[in-house]
C-alpha cells in the first residue's frame, strides 16, 4: 500500500462531496439541504488545505481561503436560517414542495 | 503502513460514515447529530494535517455556531419525534446514480493524473505566521480581503435582523 498523499486525500473529499451532494438531491426538508450544503463546503476546504500542504507549502494561500470560506459559510447558513424560519412563519412548513408562493 | 497512515484511514472512515449517516437518517434532529460527529471529525483530519489553528477555527465556527444554530432552528420549526416523509425511490435511484457516477468520474481523474510532489519545505502554519499574513497590507498579506469580510459579516448580520424581523400591523398602515 502505498503511503498516503495527496490522491488518497482528494478521494476523501471527492467522497464527501458526492455524499453532500446525494443528500441535497434527496431530502426535501430546507434544514436538511443546509446540512448537506455544509457537508460539501468542508469537502471544498479539505481540497483547499491538501493542495496547499502537498504541492504548494512555501505560502499559505490555501489556509486562507479555508479561514475566508468558514467565515462565508457561516454568514450563509445566518441567512439561510433567517429566510427558512420566516417562510416557516408565513407557510408553515418548511418543504420545498410546498414552498409555491413564487410561483406564476 | 506506519500509524499516520492507520489514523488517516480511521479519520477518513469515521468522516465518510458519519456523513452518510447525516443525508440519510430520517429524523431530523440526529441528522443533526451526525453532521455535528462528520465535522468533529474534519477537525481531526486537521490536526493530521498539522495545521492546528485551522482545526480549532473549525471547531469554534462549525461545531460551536453552526451546528447549534441548525439545532435552533430545528427546535422552532420541527416536532422533532417525527419521521421525515420518505423520498420517492425514483428520486432516491437517480440521486445514488448521479452521486456514484461523479464519484466514480472524479476518482478516475485523479488515479490517472500525476500529481507532482514539492516536499522542499514544511508548511509553516503556526499562528504567528497566520496572523503576521492575515493582516499585512503589503505583497502576499490578506489585510484587503479580511476587511471585505468584515463587511460582508456585518450585511449579513443587518439581513438577518431585517429579514427575521415582525413587522407590526399598526407600524406598516
Amino acid at each position: 500500500m502505498t503511503p498516503v498523499g495527496l490522491p488518497h486525500i482528494l478521494l476523501l473529499s471527492t467522497a464527501l462531496f458526492f455524499i453532500g451532494m446525494f443528500g441535497f438531491f434527496t431530502r426535501r426538508n430546507l434544514i436538511t439541504m443546509l446540512m448537506s450544503l455544509e457537508l460539501m463546503l468542508n469537502s471544498v476546504n479539505i481540497n483547499f488545505v491538501a493542495f496547499n500542504k502537498y504541492l504548494y507549502p512555501q505560502n499559505l494561500s490555501g489556509v486562507f481561503f479555508v479561514i475566508f470560506i468558514i467565515t462565508i459559510a457561516a454568514a450563509e447558513a445566518a441567512v439561510a436560517i433567517a429566510i427558512i424560519i420566516n417562510l416557516f412563519r408565513s407557510s408553515d412548513s418548511i418543504d420545498v414542495t410546498d414552498a409555491e408562493e413564487m410561483k406564476f | 503502513m506506519d500509524f499516520k497512515d492507520i489514523f488517516f484511514y480511521l479519520i477518513a472512515i469515521y468522516i465518510l460514515g458519519t456523513g452518510i449517516m447525516a443525508v440519510s437518517t430520517r429524523k431530523i434532529f440526529r441528522a443533526s447529530i451526525w453532521l455535528l460527529f462528520s465535522l468533529i471529525g474534519i477537525a481531526a483530519f486537521y490536526f493530521w494535517l498539522n495545521l492546528e489553528f485551522l482545526a480549532a477555527v473549525q471547531v469554534a465556527v462549525y461545531v460551536g455556531g453552526i451546528v447549534v444554530l441548525i439545532i435552533f432552528s430545528i427546535f422552532l420549526t420541527q416536532k422533532t419525534g417525527n419521521q421525515m416523509a420518505k423520498t420517492g425511490t425514483q428520486q432516491t435511484i437517480f440521486a445514488a446514480l448521479a452521486s456514484l457516477l461523479g464519484f466514480a468520474l472524479t476518482a478516475y481523474l485523479v488515479y490517472q493524473h500525476h500529481f507532482g510532489s514539492n516536499q522542499t519545505q514544511e508548511l509553516d502554519a503556526s499562528i504567528e505566521n497566520i496572523g503576521t499574513q492575515m493582516l499585512n497590507p503589503g505583497d502576499g498579506g490578506f489585510l484587503l480581503p479580511f476587511e471585505a469580510v468584515s463587511m460582508l459579516l456585518l450585511s449579513a448580520l443587518i439581513g438577518c435582523i431585517v429579514i427575521a424581523m415582525k413587522i407590526k400591523k399598526e407600524e406598516t398602515a
